[in-house]
């Protein structure tokens, strides 16, 4: 579904990914993980085209997306939240909702459905203002977001930072249930061991670099990943 | 005394369709625009110039001048608002200086600084010239009532959310699937129409235009009556002009009480209302009819 093939990107005139190769099939959970300033946020913002491409090839559904706007690729069925500053406090949670959508009303109402049956907590607070909610609910509109499109592939970049632990749990059962639905996952995240227990694969990234990679299980059980990222 | 009143709520009214085209392009999407004067002198003198010189009508004359400015407005924007927001701010307050510029030059066409006087005005043959200003009154207050209910009806849509996600956070609206930039653009075209209106409504209530009337200190008129009222807040544009209007014609009686020159009254205006502006953001920045939390500072 998504193959990211040797990418070269970053920012103005750094480039943080020097050769990244990822793959993500259909349903699949994958989960990038590594020390701060591997690369990982970057990678989800240039997977979804927010960044300066400056080599290597990615596809989305076999066609390449290299150089298309961010507002393209999210009509081809990709979604994307990011880690932080991730919902317009201002706008209502109907308001944070309704500016995902760009077809019509009618898909609204079906998709809003099935954004509250994943997320009921939210049910009863539709036109609360989200800069007055907690950092999970934050959380949750801000993925519900991006799921009203119905996403075939979700970005998330860490979705468990900056929450309790019980919050992070659930967050990851609902991260599960989204994938149940058919839309396939990718995340990165600190929160390493919870991530790759729920992911049928991970890749591991090291100075903008791919570093491992291999079943998330594997991957947990593995020693030197256990040693050297996943505090032993 | 109604027709001093009446002269102030003209300005007042003519000054709050010029504030709300300032408040959709900041209040709304964050725009930070600093010439909106320019886009004023596009509407008065291309309206004065069409109607005066070529005989076109009123109504069209005012319309070619909303469409030249929105046409501008976009020009200006499209090399400028993928960059940070303060080179938008350099180029329109050049923009506008510019066009200032050649207005005063261009004699030829625009009669230079001697200005233009002796066009036609609405309606002035059906009219009585003593009660012209009553009249005028009137219909700025419509103008007023249908440019107000439209942005409100524009910003409660669909088109509006994204204005305002793109002023709460650019890189998610983006990634959304909103193409910012090109609602930035629309922001920025719509809100230099607005003062275009505003500018003809200005030239036919001056009944003579010059380049004098389109100092920056009008944008920065426009930009007080934003702040005072409310940012993002199109009722506290309505009330920060009539608060404005009224204290700078007002504070033209304090003359007879203090000791000072005409001149000198006239500077001390001014710097009271830099005072209250200062103190202003000190106890209530988010101005009188504001919410705090659309401030948008932080980006």
């Amino acid at each position: 579904m998504l193959r990211v093939d040797n990418v070269v990107a970053g920012y103005t005139d750094v480039d943080i990914l020097h050769g990244v190769s990822i793959q993500i099939d259909k349903n699949e959970i994958v989960t990038v993980i590594g020390p701060n300033g591997a690369g990982k946020s970057t990678l989800m913002k240039t997977i979804i085209g927010l960044t300066k491409f400056r080599g290597g090839e990615i596809l989305f559904g076999g066609e390449s997306i290299v150089g298309m706007r961010p507002d393209k690729i999210v009509r081809k069925g990709m979604g994307y939240v990011p880690q932080e500053r991730n919902i317009f406090p201002t706008l209502t949670v109907l308001e944070n909702l309704e500016i995902g959508v760009f077809v019509d009303r009618g898909c609204l109402d079906e998709n809003l459905g099935e954004v509250l049956r994943i997320f009921p907590e939210l049910r009863g607070r539709l036109h609360q203002k989200t800069g007055t909610m907690s950092g999970g609910e934050q959380k949750m509109v801000a993925v519900g977001r991006a799921l009203i499109t119905e996403p075939a592939l979700l970005l998330l970049d860490e979705p468990s930072s900056a929450l309790s632990p019980k919050l992070r749990d659930l967050l990851f059962q609902k991260i599960e249930a989204i994938n149940e639905t058919g839309t396939a996952i990718t995340m990165v995240e600190q929160n390493a061991k919870k991530a790759l227990a729920i992911s049928d694969r991970g890749y591991i990234l090291e100075m903008g670099k791919n570093r491992f990679e291999g079943e998330g299980k594997s991957l947990l059980e593995d020693a030197d990943v256990r040693g050297l990222y996943l505090g032993g | 005394m109604i027709d001093y009143l009446v002269t102030i709520l003209l300005i007042a009214g003519i000054y709050a369709i010029f504030a709300l085209g300032l408040n959709l392009e900041w209040g709304f999407t964050g725009l930070l625009n600093f010439g909106h004067v320019g886009f004023m002198a596009v509407g008065a003198y291309t309206t004065v110039l069409l109607s005066m010189n070529n005989g076109v009508p009123l109504l069209l004359s005012v319309l070619a001048g909303m469409v030249l400015a929105g046409l501008l407005g976009a020009f200006l924007g499209i090399p400028t608002l993928k960059l940070r927001a303060d080179y938008l701010a350099i180029v329109t307050i050049g923009f506008s200086e510019i066009l200032r510029y050649l207005l005063l030059n261009e004699e030829w066409l625009t009669n230079g600084p001697i200005g233009l006087c002796g066009f036609p005005r609405p309606f002035q043959d059906l009219v009585p010239i003593q009660s012209y200003n009553l009249f005028f009154l009137v219909v700025v207050l419509s103008v007023l009532v249908i440019i107000y209910s439209g942005i409100e009806l524009l910003i409660r849509s669909p088109w509006g959310r994204v204005l305002k996600s793109i002023r709460e956070n650019e890189e998610i609206a983006t990634s959304l699937g909103k193409h910012v930039f090109s609602y930035k653009v629309q922001s920025l075209a719509l809100g230099s129409m607005i003062a275009a209106l505003a500018g003809s409504l200005l030239a036919f209530y001056l009944q003579y235009i010059n380049p004098r009337n389109f100092m920056p200190i009008e944008t920065f008129y426009a930009w007080i009556i934003v702040v005072l009222g409310g940012s993002g807040n199109n009722k506290g544009v309505l009330l920060g002009a009539v608060l404005f209007w009224g204290f700078f014609s007002g504070s033209r009686f304090a003359q007879e009480y203090l000791p000072l020159s005409p001149t000198q009254v006239g500077s001390m205006r001014v710097m009271f209302i830099g005072l209250m502006l200062i103190i202003l953001m000190m106890f209530r920045p988010q101005g009188i009819l504001g919410k705090k939390e659309e401030l948008s500072l932080e980006r």
